[in-house]
Order: structure tokens, then sequence, then C-alpha cells
């Protein structure tokens, strides 16, 4: 049963140092460019959803774990900075520290339940855990009920630097985003995540080896949920709103499609997925539950014939073209029936 | 101000005995799903995200066939299980029968995205608002007994959700067909080896297990309004019990099914604040007590 995770493999993009470089200038350029031709609205829900996306990827990516509750970090991040910038006066820095930190708490406590059961009991107490968090914030006197806490004032970062600008604004979400994601892949390429990969692999063998994995699992999930907190709050940030929609269990699904789409254990998977599925949750809002229905459809195609996600099957298609000799690296071969 | 804390005051007899009803109707609910729950659990291995949205299904046919066939509760009853396991039939034809053989996450990914698709259809033509579903003459009115007033329906769901749990127990554990069924849990290759077509009993158990959601969802339409997110709100907690349970056993998901709906509606004649989470609290004490689950086996 512990092996049945290694069907979901990280793919390495196997690019010359050069190119990555190459790819991560491009991609710099192009994020620096970006709010001159796009929307700065949308560029930061998608960033903030990005960050999420990534943060949730490093559990299920790279260490095999399905956590179907990730909108409890998110959403209890999002309060906590709210009400913090709203009710205390913090400024946005420390805001988005204490719902980090929140966050962070969160993780652990719910990381050292639910790495007690593995695979699909796993996600279902994953999932279970953030309903709770939801009933919390429905409930508590401090959450604003249905209306959420709005009107959540930006304030200005260092004091100085006005976030009301909608550039000041997207630039310091950009840096946000940036050391979200550099914290990520600094821990995948760490001597650290390459136990977690073991231990997705082959769990029994990892601790035959040594390594007590709960730790290695439990402090892969409280990072995990300090990332998504980190989204979490500054996405609360920018729309200036935290709400029941940010822990509802649909966004512990939305971040889940998001991964799926872009591609489970790459690198930049969960990026592409999250612009995909901002955009076109933008462009369908208008079309009300249709857009659930749309979602769901990609579940099922991504899951039927699109596990790699649109990532996965670029890197996939590069190795084809490069060495057709060699079969590429991380496709597994044979996959255990069921039962077996 | 500090009114969100508990209160235990003394509490009329009546008002705790008829949040104890209460209680026992949420439980034969908890008990018939997550019964469903573990019986496709054990031969596909699959963790049915659609169960929620199956039982949700149920409601709707037993609703739209009275409002626009004039056909009554009675009838709905074996109709509506028909109807939506026929339709678990298709789906595990055209969908499930394709992931058996891969990571069991992808199973729960899958059933997921059906039930959204499903909901979402739902919600579309119906809207989130519910429908409401009038009770069976034959079951109107109530009993005064000494010492409260039990409605008839209520009484009702309570025996009928017995008597299908008793009847599923002794179907699987007791009946020739129920024997293959869990010998094919164990050892599939060996049981089709035998000349059992194990395919086609694991798309029949699904579609008992999907006829299953829908029955409950007839039985809770009088109850609950009939709605395209009943399902949703009722699959999480299922999930909960389940864990608390465990699979292994029917019976097991049974009684912890039972046992929840009480402490749940014993909380809520105490503490009503926290009548929606108790169920998730008892989850996380049983994770740290006994984290395979009340009735569960090591996995």
């Amino acid at each position: 049963m512990a092996q049945g995770a290694g069907t979901i493999h990280a793919r390495d993009s196997g690019l010359s140092p050069r190119a990555r470089l190459a790819v991560t200038v491009a991609l710099l350029a192009l994020a620096v460019a970006a709010p001159f031709v796009f929307y700065p609205v949308f560029l930061m829900k998608a960033l903030c959803f990005a960050l999420f996306a990534c943060a949730f990827n490093l559990l299920i990516g790279y260490v095999g774990l399905l956590s179907f509750g990730h909108a409890a970090y998110f959403g209890a991040a999002a309060y906590v900075t709210a009400y913090a910038l709203k009710a205390w006066g913090f400024d946005p820095l420390s805001g988005i520290l204490l719902g980090t930190a929140a966050a962070t708490l969160l993780g652990a406590v719910f990381g050292w339940l639910a790495i007690r059961r593995q695979g699909i009991y796993f996600a279902m107490v994953t999932l279970a855990l953030a309903q709770m968090v939801y009933f919390v914030a429905l409930q508590a006197p401090f959450t604003g009920g249905e209306d959420g806490i709005q009107a959540v004032p930006r304030g200005y970062l260092f004091g100085v630097i006005d976030l009301g600008q909608p550039y000041a604004m997207y630039y310091f979400v950009l840096a946000v985003f940036l050391i979200g994601f550099a914290i990520i892949y600094r821990t995948i390429d760490s001597p650290f995540g390459q136990v977690l990969q073991a231990i997705r692999e082959n769990e029994p063998r990892a601790i035959s080896l040594g390594y007590k994995t709960e730790h290695y699992k439990l402090v892969a999930f409280i990072l995990s949920a300090a990332l998504a907190g980190l989204a979490g709050s500054t996405k609360s940030l920018v729309f200036q709103l935290a709400s029941l929609t940010d822990v509802q269990w649909q966004m512990s699904g939305e971040v889940v499609l998001m991964t799926l789409l872009g591609g489970l254990g790459t690198v930049l998977g969960p990026v592409v997925g999250a612009f995909i599925s901002i955009s076109m949750e933008n462009y369908l809002a208008q079309y009300g539950s249709w857009v659930t229905v749309i979602q769901g459809t990609i579940f099922v195609f991504c899951v039927l014939t699109f596990r790699r996600g649109v990532v996965g099957e670029i890197i996939a298609l590069a190795h084809r073209f490069r060495v057709r000799a060699r079969p590429p690296p991380g496709e597994p071969v044979a996959r255990p029936a069921p039962g077996e | 101000m500090f009114s969100w804390l508990p209160h235990f005051t003394m509490l009329p007899t009546q008002v705790l005995l008829g949040q104890l009803i209460v209680g026992l109707i949420n439980g034969a609910f908890y008990a018939m799903l997550s019964l469903g729950l573990a019986v496709i659990f054990g031969l596909l291995n699959i963790i049915n995200f659609t169960h929620g949205a199956q039982y949700m299904l149920g409601a709707f046919c037993a609703w739209l066939m009275l409002q626009y066939v004039g056909i009554g509760y009675w009838p709905a009853l074996i109709l509506a299980p028909l109807v939506v396991g026929a339709f678990g039939i298709v789906l595990e034809r055209l969908f499930l029968r394709h992931i058996y053989r891969l990571d069991h996450l992808y199973g729960l990914l899958l059933t997921f995205g059906l039930a959204l698709i499903i909901e979402g259809l739902f919600r579309q033509y119906y809207g989130s608002s519910g429908q409401p579903y009038t009770i069976p003459d034959a079951l109107t009115g109530g009993q005064r007994l000494s010492f409260m007033f039990l409605p008839n329906y209520r009484a009702w769901v309570i025996v009928a959700s017995l008597i299908v749990c008793f009847g599923t127990w002794f179907l699987i554990e007791r009946t020739r067909l129920g024997a293959y069924l869990r010998a094919a849990t164990e050892n599939p290759a060996l049981v089709q080896a035998f000349g059992i077509n194990v395919p086609r009993m694991v798309t029949l158990t699904y579609g008992f297990g999907a006829a299953l959601a829908a029955l409950a969802g007839v039985m809770a339409a009088p109850i609950q309004q009939v709605s395209p997110l009943m399902g949703s709100n009722i699959i999480v907690v299922v999930f909960a019990v389940v864990v608390i349970g465990g699979m292994g056993s029917i019976m097991g998901a049974v009684a912890s099914g039972f046992m929840l709906g009480l402490i749940e509606g014993l909380t809520k004649a105490y503490w009503p604040e926290a009548s929606n989470t108790v169920i998730f609290v008892v989850m996380a004490i049983v994770l740290l007590v006994k984290p395979a689950g009340l009735f569960g086996r090591a996995t």
C-alpha cells in the first residue's frame, strides 16, 4: 500500500544549467513586464494561487501525500492577516508574517495528527480537519461570519511604500512569490528534499535506511502549510478581503486541480496550472455554476488521459526528441495491480 | 461575553431526548453512507467522493418524480435507488474501470471531479436553495410518549436504516455472493481463476453502493430540504466517520455512524456552537489514541 504512491513521479526538466538560466531570466523578465500588459489584480491573484499550488505540490509531488485540506492554512492565514491589519493596525509585512505563523502552527498540529494515516486516509483526515477550520471561521465572533473581513487596509510597506498603488502592490506580491518559490526550489534540491522523494518512492526502504520518515513528512507538511499560509496572507492583502471562500473545501479542490493540470511533481507545473485556472475562472465568471462543471470535467480529463499535466507533457516531449534510445527518467514502467 | 462556552446546566428531559432523536437520525444517515463507502472501498480500493452527489441524486430523483410524474414516496424508495444505481454502473464502466491499476489517489481525484460535475449541473438548473418534500401521508403525525413526542417519520427512518444496515451486513457476511465479494477483496486474481466474473462483480458493487447512497437520499428528502449542496455538506462528515470507524468492517461503519450521530446530538443539546465540529474533534482524538480507527486493522 505504501509503495502505491510511487506512481506519482517528480519529473526533472533535464535542461542544461545554461538553458535553465535562460528560462529563468526569460520568465523573470516576463514577470517584471507583465503588469504593463495585463490587469495587475489578475496577475496578483494568479501569483498568489501559483504560490499556493507550489506549496501544495511540495507535498503531493515530492512526498506523495495528498492533502485535501490545504484551504485551511490558506484561509486561516488570510483571516489572521486581515484581522491584524484591520483591527490591530499592523503594518503589511508583520501582518503577513503573523498570518504565515498562524498557518505554520495550524500545519504543525494538523500535520502531527494526519501523518498517522497514509494514502487515502491521509487525504480524508486533512479534509475533515480543514472542515473544522471552516466551521470556526463561520461561527467565531471575529471572522465576520458570511461577510468575512472586508476593506482590509493595504497600508505602507516599511512605512514608506504605498501598497494602495497597483504597481507597488504587484511588485511586492511578485517578491513574495519569488521568495516562496525559491524556498520550495531550494528544499526540493537539498539533501532533505532527496530524502522526501525517497519516502515517496518507497517508505519502508527509507525507514530501513535509518531515516525517521515521520519527522521528514511532518517537516515537509509544516513547510507546505506555512507557504500556503504566506499565499493566503498575501491574497487577503491583494483583495483586501478574507472570506469563507478561502477556507471552503472547494478551495482545497481548486489547488489540487491547478497542480494536477500543470503537472504533479514538476517545479513549474503548479505555476502554469494556476495561471490557466485563474484565467479560465475570469472568462467563465459570468456563467455561474458552469465553472464548477468545467472544473470537474478537467479533473476527469486529467486523471484519465493527462496525468502528466501541461509541464509534465512538455518535459516528456522534450525527452522524446533529445534521446530516443534512453527512456525518459521518472517514467513508471509497470504499475502494481490493486491488491498486490 | 462567555456565551459561547458550554453550559452544563440541567436540561429538560424533553429537550435532551429530542436532540438525541435528531442525533440518531443523523447517525442513521452517517451509517448508511459510510456503509456504502466501506463496501465500495473494500472491492474497488477507491474512496468514492461521488457518494455525496449520489445521495443528493437520490433525493432529487424522488423530488422530480413527485413533481413531474406524480410518483410518491413509497415507489420512489425503490425507483430512485435503481435509477441512481444504474447511473453508478454507467460511471463505473465509463470512467472508474480505467484507473484501477493507478495510484489510489487518482480514484479520489476522479470521483471528486465527477461529484463537481453532477453538483454543478444541479446547481445550474435548480439553484442553491432547497426544495421541500412532504412527508408521506402514512407517516405524518407522531406518537405522544409519556416522556416526549416522537414524530412517526423520524421513527421510521431509524428503523428502516437499521434494517438496511443489517440487510447489507447479512448480504456480505452471511451469503454466498457476499463470500465471493470478500474473497475478491482479498485476492481478485484467485477468485477470477475460479471462474467468477470479478469485473462484473466490481461494477455491480459500485452500483449497489450508489443505490445505497440514493436510498439514504430519498429517506433524507422529507427531513432536509432537497438541495444540490446536501451531498457535499454531509460527505466530509461521513469521511470523518469512516476515519474514526476504519473501513475494515461493516459493523464498524454502522456502529460508528450511529455513535457519532448520538455524540453530535448530545453536543447540540449542551453546546450548540460546537455541534458542527465535534465529530472532527472526535476524529482527532481517535487518531491520537488508536490511529488505525476504532474497528480498523492497521494499514
